[in-house]
């Protein structure tokens, strides 16, 4: 069986605790990550789903290894695309390095298939995310258009 | 890693045809990334190790081998510096346009 699999590196001038909770808390994820919260209570063996903003769930899975504020490797799978859903779970790890004054954030998401579609997928979505996360983290502003998914209803007009 | 040594790293076409190879398939050894080239090992590594110092390329060990995989985030971060915010209008053009043909007007961004 084949694999697929992609590795993303970026710099952060931000120290490890922050990239650690900017990557997990919903009050950084909302600003950078298309508007979504990450649910879960952090622990091994713990599940963790991927909220959007109008309540849709889009991806989740369970917490395999999570070393605050180095590591954390997630099971995970897509839960509203039924084709991709189909390929089963993929594996994310994310590791959070000190780097000279910065923080080094790798991203490696690989799963047990060829021209696996979440890979596609989730690759085309991860340097967007990423590069929100260090712009919010270096200027105090994510990127504007990265609050809300396309076609998904920002939390505002969710709350009305 | 400074944006110069991005923009270096991209100026020379061996080191272009060496993200392009790992475009098509990502996470190839040394041997495999000279099968492709007419040029010594070492010329292959000292591109690849220059293509690293950029984090255009991210390695990884497998066992015994050495992996290397295409890493498009500086790329990204370029378009995004000059890009982005005409992506930006066009984002919020179908943002309206979708709370327009929903019939809820919001004005509160």
């Amino acid at each position: 069986m084949g694999k697929d699999k992609f590795i993303y590196v970026t710099y952060i001038r931000a120290t490890p605790e922050k990239v650690w909770e900017a990557l997990l808390m919903p009050e950084f994820t909302k600003q950078y990550w298309f508007g979504v919260t990450l649910d879960s209570d952090w622990k091994k063996g713990s599940p963790w789903k991927m909220v959007f903003s109008d309540g849709r769930i889009g991806d989740g899975g369970e917490v395999l290894e999570i070393e605050k504020p180095r590591r954390l490797v997630l099971k995970w799978r897509n839960e509203f695309i039924p084709e991709i859903k189909a390929e089963g779970y993929s594996t994310c790890t994310m590791e959070i390095e000190p780097f000279g004054d910065a923080t080094r954030l790798t991203v490696l998401h690989e799963i047990d298939k060829s021209e696996s579609k979440l890979i596609t997928a989730v690759s085309g979505g991860w340097p967007k995310v990423l590069a929100g996360l260090k712009s919010l983290l270096e200027t105090g502003e994510a990127m504007p258009g990265l609050t809300s998914v396309p076609g998904c209803k920002s939390q505002e007009a969710v709350n009305q | 890693m400074s944006m110069d040594d991005v923009f270096k790293a991209l100026a020379d076409p061996v080191r272009r045809q060496l993200l392009d190879s790992l475009h098509q398939r990502n996470g190839q050894t040394l041997g495999e990334l000279c099968a492709g080239h007419d040029m010594s090992r070492q010329a292959v590594t000292k591109h690849l190790g220059i293509l690293e110092e950029a984090n255009l390329v991210a390695t990884r060990k497998d066992g015994r081998e050495k992996l290397h995989f295409l890493n498009p985030l500086p790329i990204f971060e370029i378009a995004d510096r000059w890009i982005e915010k005409f992506e930006h209008g066009r984002l919020r053009a179908l943002d309206d346009l979708k709370k327009n043909l929903e019939g809820k007007p919001d004005g509160k961004r």
